[in-house]
């Protein structure tokens, strides 16, 4: 980030103000999310968020393992961050590397603060992140998906956790990097918001940014945050629905 | 962080004392332990510093060789960081391979470097596409009482600026001092309950709620971010911690 020249021919910011993909500033990629796509996992979700393919599924409470990890207090919310070999252009080498594992801890942590985890104490509530597919911010729709399927798991939480990234792309600031705008662009602020408490829960950032650039860049991210959260609820409440037919759909107008 | 069994005990006490306005070794919630830098401690290294922050010791060791430029940098020479958290330092430190702490350690210190753009890569280039200097930024925690990202990344700045290219070992011609062109400082603050402190001690760091690690360029822009932690910041008080190691920043790097 900042570094890297942008190649002949590729402009961030036309001049009408839209991105590379035609995205005004403070548009995001088209996000569509899924609720209990998997029959083995207590709770799943998938996500397509632009080119971003991400599956999340979570097991558990259930025995923690290795036993010295257990608490007798609480649960232990672990995420497991992976990237397919075949996510991105060149291939990836499969297993954990170090941008997995840093990707895992705070995304375990941001969860952690969501879950009730005193609850089940003892326990370990695993969170499968998998990008099959990947198109820049996937830690943020890794996050995004994974609370879902944690309501889909039936988990008590406080509320679901949104994620979105702000950056600077031609010195503006704009919502959601695209590809070409996180390899090419001056800065990119990843954020995790509880909408229902006002609380920030993940946040990184990289490159180059004034005070004033930042203050609003955490703004634009904290508000499209509270889009992405109506998404989430959304997909929760398509998969608990009771399909048409059944008789107690006469008070829910989302039935057809 | 592994949890300290003393840690609901310690936390007790140390709130009680911030409640009334007192940190438990005296400082104010906004100042820094005192800060001691041996530049050129190892003399086998390229550059080096051993940082004392309070009782946190830390020694970084910069080495190079000469190898490959990655396919998309060319031009570009090769930064790589580590962090080695070995029970040397605490009881809570294992030996093995890194573990999610150290990695994270390495890679928001690597952060800081490479997105504040402290060395000026392009003269590490020896023959585009060909040869260029790999700089390794080794970590190493002496003795941990809190705050090792603040205490690396001084020590990661200080050993850079006394660092000098070994060319002549490589047969490249005359030895050089590295290319320092900022000098990116990162200042950690925690939150525990409603207060913000800056550059934590251990016991701090394990009761505390959530950490916040802003680096920031001497002309104050910010170069890297991370948050860490199960708890979570609010709007303002991120913007708070921006604040703070704006101005903090400023005097540890005249001390690098």
């Amino acid at each position: 980030m900042g570094g890297t020249p942008l190649p002949e021919g590729i402009k961030l910011i036309d001049e009408n103000g839209k991105r590379v993909d035609g995205r005004m500033p403070d548009e995001l990629r088209p996000l569509r999310i899924e609720a209990g796509v998997l029959k083995r996992a207590d709770g799943s979700a998938y996500l397509e968020w632009g080119q971003n393919k991400v599956m999340a599924a979570v097991y558990g409470p259930r025995e923690c393992h290795p036993r010295h990890m257990q608490d007798p207090t609480r649960a232990l919310v672990q995420c497991h961050y992976n990237m397919a070999s075949f996510s991105v252009d060149d291939r990836k080498r499969p297993g954990p590397d170090r941008r997995s594992q840093e990707i895992s801890k705070i995304t375990s942590e941001a969860l952690t603060n969501v879950v009730f985890t005193e609850y089940f104490p003892r326990t370990s509530i695993d969170v499968y992140v998998e990008v099959l597919q990947a198109n820049a911010g996937t830690r943020c729709a890794g996050l995004t998906a994974a609370s879902v399927a944690l309501a889909d798991a039936g988990i008590p939480m406080k509320d679901l956790v949104a994620s979105c990234a702000a950056g600077k792309v031609a010195d503006t600031m704009v919502l959601d990097l695209g590809k070409e705008e996180d390899n090419f662009g001056q800065a990119d602020i990843p954020v995790g918001y509880i909408p229902r408490t006002g609380e920030i829960v993940l946040l990184q950032m990289d490159g180059d940014l004034t005070t004033d650039q930042f203050r609003t860049g955490l703004g634009m991210a904290v508000d499209a945050c509270k889009r992405i959260y109506e998404v989430q609820r959304d997909a929760l409440r398509r998969r608990y629905t009771i399909p048409a037919g059944g008789n107690e759909d006469a008070d829910n107008p989302e039935v057809r | 962080m592994s949890k300290d069994v003393m840690a609901d005990l310690k936390r007790d006490h140390i709130v009680k004392l911030l409640s009334k306005g007192i940190r438990v070794d005296g400082r104010k919630f906004d100042e820094m332990r005192p800060i001691n830098i041996e530049k050129n401690y190892i003399k086998s290294a390229e550059g080096s510093a051993r940082v004392h922050l309070g009782n946190t010791d830390v020694i970084v060791g910069v080495k190079m060789i000469v190898g490959q430029p990655f396919p998309d940098t060319p031009n570009k020479g090769v930064l790589t960081t580590n962090a080695e958290l070995i029970p040397l330092a605490s009881e809570t430190f294992e030996s093995g391979p890194p573990g999610r702490p150290a990695i994270e350690l390495a890679r928001v210190v690597d952060r800081g470097i490479r997105e504040g753009q402290a060395v000026d890569m392009e003269k590490l280039c020896i023959e585009a596409e060909k040869e260029v200097w790999i700089m390794f930024v080794d970590i190493h925690i002496i003795d941990y009482d809190g705050n090792l990202f603040d205490a690396a990344n001084m020590a990661a700045i200080a050993a850079l600026k006394n660092a000098v290219v070994p060319a002549k070992r490589a047969d490249k011609g005359e030895d050089f001092p590295l290319p320092v062109a900022h000098e990116p400082i990162s200042v950690t603050a925690v939150k525990i309950g409603e207060h913000i402190l800056v550059d934590p001690t251990y016991d701090e760091e394990i009761v505390a709620d959530a950490r916040l690690t802003v680096a920031a360029n001497e002309n104050g822009n910010l170069c890297a971010m991370q948050k860490g932690g199960e708890g979570s910041f609010s709007v303002d008080e991120v913007l708070q911690v921006v604040d703070l190691s704006r101005r903090l920043g400023a005097e540890v790097r005249s001390k690098t």
